[in-house]
């Protein structure tokens, strides 16, 4: 499995982790060129249907980034997010799909260093599920 | 006189809850007797598939057809009814959207045919006796369907026209069918393809519950734990689960109106794709949680454990024709 490059999807508040991720690239931090970035206003914004959507067309993990608990910038958009993908995981786990190809994370706007870390962990995680099986490539949505 | 319409009802994995609903309008019924000649209804009246078959191609005006895909018996009479009618109508929830039946669908570890002749602890069957599609008794061959793999909704096999969803269709919705029906015979006029003959928006719209201005609710409650019940206040910021706002009117409010939270069978509204997910992402947000902030991912799931079967909770009538349900089903990559 040595071989296996994972595709990772990652959603990204626009106010934090988007900025953050941009900090960690004008600071020339290095990191694993697997997370693919699509920037959202807010965490809260991520519907589940975009996680299954992404899984479906043939990501291997998903990665949703949001504002430090308390630091959203809509107030409470990242803890809904969080409700959302936690309820979801549970889902997931109850169809037999490894519930850790989703992950929340927090990340600031002053954190590019962190976000390096991240994207590293997650990254390493989803090499070792292995690439997303019998996955129907056609875009149902 | 008008020229009487061809109906032909068949049926698939069904409960024949359907034919009951049809036959639940009542005196209304005698005007659909007037309205349409059956050529082929076979759990109400004596008709085999013999007669379905002598018909000719398109003889039959509007062929409906109720319950899922399940074996490759009901794929036979599906594609019957597509070449004998000029119209294909999938009523009720299994034809729709693959109903109850398609939970079988779930990736068991074992295979489902295992669990249920062999691993069910109910199940006594020492020597493994098992249906086969054939077998041989004193030279003469016996045969049965065979099973397919996944229960699927009425569209994957065949061309389908119109869809009335509901388990099973409310009566206001067959009385809208028979309006059609009406329409048809009088004018030959018919919906735009494709059309769903139920509401248009959710079940909210039309449920008569009292809504306050912010819903919200700390935790899930099943019904039985509820000692008091607001009879008039929406049924979430009392806790209980409704699947409301993400599901298509069309019944009146039918459940909600005894107290009991909608299960979905209408589906998801047009433009939703997956209605449990839907579901999951309007009923989180509901959800009140005090000082959020210092929250541990554990008492977190806490909350979320109380809802202990979240597919048959959420796709309890959708699974078949989910996103998430495609997820997971085993066809080649395109």
């Amino acid at each position: 499995m040595k071989d296996f490059e994972p595709k990772i999807i990652g959603f990204l508040c626009t106010w934090c982790s988007y900025a953050g991720a941009d900090l960690a690239g004008t600071s020339r931090i290095q990191y694993p060129s697997n997370i693919r970035i699509i920037r959202v206003m807010c965490s809260g914004r991520v519907n589940p249907m975009f996680v299954v959507n992404a899984l479906q067309q043939g990501a291997d993990g998903v990665l949703i980034g949001g504002c430090h608990p308390g630091d959203c910038h809509y107030q409470h958009g990242n803890y809904q997010a969080r409700r959302r993908i936690t309820m979801m995981k549970k889902l997931l786990e109850f169809l037999g799909i490894e519930p850790d190809r989703v992950r929340m994370t927090w990340v600031s706007a002053a954190e590019g260093r962190k976000f390096a870390q991240v994207i590293e962990e997650v990254t390493e995680d989803i090499r070792k599920l292995g690439p997303m099986k019998q996955v129907r490539r056609k875009n149902e949505w | 006189m008008m020229k009487k319409i061809n109906l032909a009802i068949a049926l698939g994995a069904t409960c024949a809850g359907c034919d009951v609903a049809i036959l639940d309008l009542n005196e209304k019924i005698l005007e659909v007797f007037d309205l349409v000649e059956f050529k082929f209804w076979p759990t109400a009246m004596d008709f085999k598939l013999d007669d379905l078959k002598k018909l000719k191609d398109k003889e039959v005006d509007v062929g409906i057809y109720h319950g899922a895909i399940r074996t490759t018996e009901d794929a036979k009479i599906a594609k019957i009814l597509r070449q004998k009618s000029k119209v294909v109508v999938a009523f009720g929830a299994c034809a729709n959207f693959g109903g109850i039946p398609s939970l079988a669908n779930m990736p068991f570890e074992q295979d489902m045919f295992d669990l249920v002749y062999k691993d069910v602890p109910s199940m006594d069957n020492p020597e493994n006796t098992v249906p086969l599609t054939s077998v041989k008794i004193n030279d003469v061959e016996l045969t049965l369907p065979g099973i397919l793999e996944n229960a699927d909704a009425l569209e994957e096999v065949i061309d389908v026209d119109y869809f009335v969803p509901g388990c099973p269709p409310m009566v206001p919705l067959i009385e809208q069918v028979v309006e059609v029906l009406k329409l048809y015979a009088n004018t030959g006029k018919l919906p735009p393809k494709g059309s769903v003959i139920a509401g248009t928006k959710t079940l909210c719209e039309e449920c008569g519950r009292t809504k306050p201005e912010k819903i919200s609710f700390k935790e899930f409650i099943s019904p039985q734990e509820v000692d008091e019940m607001d009879p008039d206040l929406c049924l979430l910021p009392q806790g209980i689960l409704c699947l409301g706002p993400a599901t298509r009117a069309g019944c009146d409010g039918l459940c909600t109106k005894m107290n009991v939270g909608c299960r979905g069978c209408l589906g998801p509204t047009d433009k939703v794709k997956d209605h449990g997910l839907k579901m999951i992402s309007a009923l989180t947000s509901l959800l009140e949680v005090e000082i959020e902030e210092e929250m541990t991912e554990e008492e977190l799931d806490k909350i979320v454990d109380k809802i202990p079967d979240p597919l048959g909770t959420f796709y309890r009538f959708t699974y078949g024709k989910s996103l998430i349900y495609k997820l997971h089903s085993e066809e080649e990559l395109i």
